[in-house]
């Protein structure tokens, strides 16, 4: 093809650059400035190199605060994903019971972070929470139930919290994707006389691939990301135990003021949200898609 | 194989149905014979889908009742039933290969390694589908999707009919042929019984041995496709096969003659003689290429304008005016194009007389 002789038209894609520099690249750049700088005050920086880098990989806190929080986004994948299922399965499919679970569901979607801590702080608190009182009344736990007592306790709680904060995204998602199934899927799998089971193993499940998909992306992300809950909760604690990726960069680069690590560890966090994310996606795009044989 | 008798059936979608208007399918008394291979032809939303729904299972019929070779299956589940389905758009397990597709039917109901091995290759076979048994069925065209569907059907051994939901609306026309073709070899190897639903006349036409004509949830006519051609026993049946389908004017009887805006347009003696006593709406019906064309005043011609001419490609078509309604003929080849007025004589032995919409038989 000849080239264009006239290049103008290119200024129209101007204001959309302008804007993804300011809201993207231009913090982003910022960030990679001072993760190589060693910065002492206003206008007193060293270049270090990557130095940060090399500190912040070596970080046994870091290593921690990671496998915590694989931990943390490995058990909540666990959970909500065939929770979500489960309930979108047993979710009415016609008549009033749809939208009056759909308005139910979307209930907790609506609440802020931190008022979901507050209201799951309430809620198991040893004194006068519902749960809390309720399940140390029963006098079955060798320590009774308190989310600052146990490591165990703490991470039930952030679990229950995240759980019932997302699980209906999830199956809101995956009822999406059931309601668009065609009839004659389900009909011809009567016809063939496949069971429950197998209408769910080779319809209902691979035709919910694409927004199952996006259920796992937006869930990893998201728990991966996780800061107000456990802020909330125990502000990281009790001791370290619920100090995950984003708890710990914020005491690093707020309450110590180490400028530098923090930007080199957010550079790192933000490569590992990426290329996990890339890899699920990939994973779910291909399974069950390549040729046999 | 089995012959599927349908006796008294009845739909409405409706829980509590009322009136008439509520129906679907408002009364359907008819036999398949085991081993036919059926059209069911009507326009969309006559409840040609209902009936095969009710035929397979997937729908329970308000009243009466499906038998199989005399047996009562009407409150028999689609899987007990031993039907075959195929529909408007391929139906595949998405993930599976060809060969797991159609292996699936006989693997839910127990049989195991070499006999499934057997059946499917021997169906294959049949489809030619064997070289692309172990690709996985998401990834092939849509005809050859179709025939797996159908595929599904045929590995059962026991299968009592196959069904088929206008199986070829999604294919591309030029494939559309060689896979009516291949239904059609199918029928003749296997003497299963097909009963094929769709709404293109070419496709029930040229399909089946008997084309059952839907109108309203109601059959209207049962025949070979010359049967509905030269005797619609309905006005839709002329109105719907045939393309264009058949003319209607407007009628009263005067002895031997039909009375339309003035003209006098000559019947079958006997015809004419049965309609004599029977009250209700008369209607006069004649096909476009049994309309004789004529530019010169004729005896017992009808005076006509010329409003338009089609080209059809291979024929032509006369769209004339007389008093007011319009009137189709079909031009023989190489007859030079009339420009203005012509005169249009009306054979008795084609001219068909109609009360209430149906037919005088001669």
């Amino acid at each position: 093809m000849d080239k264009w002789p006239d290049n103008r038209a290119w200024f129209l894609v101007l204001p959309a650059f302008i804007i993804v520099a300011f809201s993207g690249i231009i913090p982003l750049m910022t960030v990679v400035n001072y993760s190589l700088q060693d910065i002492f005050g206003p206008g007193e920086a060293v270049f270090v190199g990557t130095e940060w880098f090399k500190e912040m990989l070596g970080n046994y806190r870091l290593h921690a605060a990671l496998w915590r929080q694989f931990l943390f986004s490995g058990l909540v994948l666990l959970i909500e994903i065939p929770l979500g299922i489960l309930i979108a399965l047993a979710m009415p499919k016609r008549g009033w019971g749809v939208s009056a679970s759909l308005v139910i569901l979307a209930l907790p979607l609506v609440i802020p972070w931190n008022v979901i801590g507050t209201i799951w702080i309430v809620f198991t608190r040893p004194d006068i929470g519902l749960f809390g009182v309720g399940i140390n009344s029963l006098d079955l736990l060798e320590v009774p139930f308190d989310h600052t007592a146990k490591p165990l306790y703490a991470w039930i709680t952030l679990l229950a919290m995240e759980v019932w904060h997302w699980t209906p995204l999830v199956a809101l998602l995956a009822y999406a994707g059931l309601r668009a199934i065609p009839e004659a899927y389900y009909q011809a799998a009567k016809i063939d006389g496949a069971s429950a089971w197998a209408t769910f193993l080779y319809i209902q499940l691979p035709k919910m691939r694409g927004v199952l998909t996006i259920a796992v992306l937006l869930r990893w992300m998201d728990s991966f990301l996780i800061y107000a809950e456990p802020f909330a909760l125990t502000g990281g604690g009790p001791g370290n135990t619920t100090t995950f990726l984003s708890i710990y960069l914020v005491k690093l680069a707020t309450m110590q003021f180490d400028l530098g690590p923090a930007a080199a560890f957010s550079l790192i966090y933000f490569l590992i949200v990426l290329l996990f994310s890339f890899a699920f996606y990939q994973a779910l795009l291909n399974v069950g898609r390549g040729e046999k044989g | 194989m089995a012959r599927i008798e349908l006796n008294e059936i009845a739909h409405s979608y409706r829980p509590k149905p009322r009136s008439d208007e509520d129906f679907a399918l408002k009364r359907i008394h008819h036999v398949w014979e085991d081993g036919g291979a059926y059209a069911l032809l009507g326009p969309s939303g006559c409840g040609k889908t209902t009936l095969l729904n009710i035929i397979s299972g997937l729908l329970n019929p308000t009243r009466g009742q499906v038998l199989y070779d005399d047996k009562d299956v009407t409150d028999l589940p689609p899987e007990k039933r031993n039907i075959a389905q195929v529909f408007q758009f391929p139906v595949l397990y998405d993930t599976m290969t060809v060969f797991d597709n159609l292996a699936f039917p006989l693997r839910n109901r127990g049989l195991a390694g070499r006999d499934v091995e057997r059946r499917v290759h021997e169906v294959a076979e049949i489809l030619d589908l064997a070289p692309y048994l172990k690709k996985r069925a998401a990834g092939l065209a849509a005809d050859a999707k179709q025939k797996i569907s159908l595929g599904r059907g045929l590995v059962r051994d026991d299968v009592a009919a196959i069904l088929f939901d206008e199986p070829l609306t999604v294919i591309d026309p030029h494939l559309k042929w060689n896979l009516r073709r291949k239904l059609k070899d199918i029928h003749e190897r296997l003497k299963l019984t097909f009963i094929y639903v769709t709404h293109d006349q070419v496709e029930a036409l040229t399909f089946a041995d008997k084309v059952v004509v839907m109108y309203e949830g109601e059959i209207v006519q049962i025949g070979s496709p010359q049967d509905l051609f030269e005797n619609p026993e309905h006005t839709f049946v002329g109105y719907f096969i045939g393309s264009p389908g058949m003319n209607f004017l407007d009628c009263t009887l005067e002895g031997n003659l039909a009375r339309s805006n003035g003209a006098r347009i000559a019947l079958d003696e006997t015809v004419a003689a049965k309609a004599r006593g029977i009250q209700g709406k008369l209607e006069l019906g004649i096909r476009p290429m049994h309309l004789k064309v004529c530019t010169e005043a004729i005896e017992g011609g009808v005076p006509a304008n010329v409003k338009a001419i089609e080209d059809q490609g291979s024929y032509r078509i006369v769209i004339a005016s007389f008093g007011g309604q319009i009137l189709r003929a079909r031009l023989p080849e190489g007859r030079h194009t009339p420009s203005d007025q012509i005169w249009l004589v009306f054979p008795p032995e084609w001219t068909r007389l109609f009360v209430d919409g149906r037919l005088i038989k001669a």
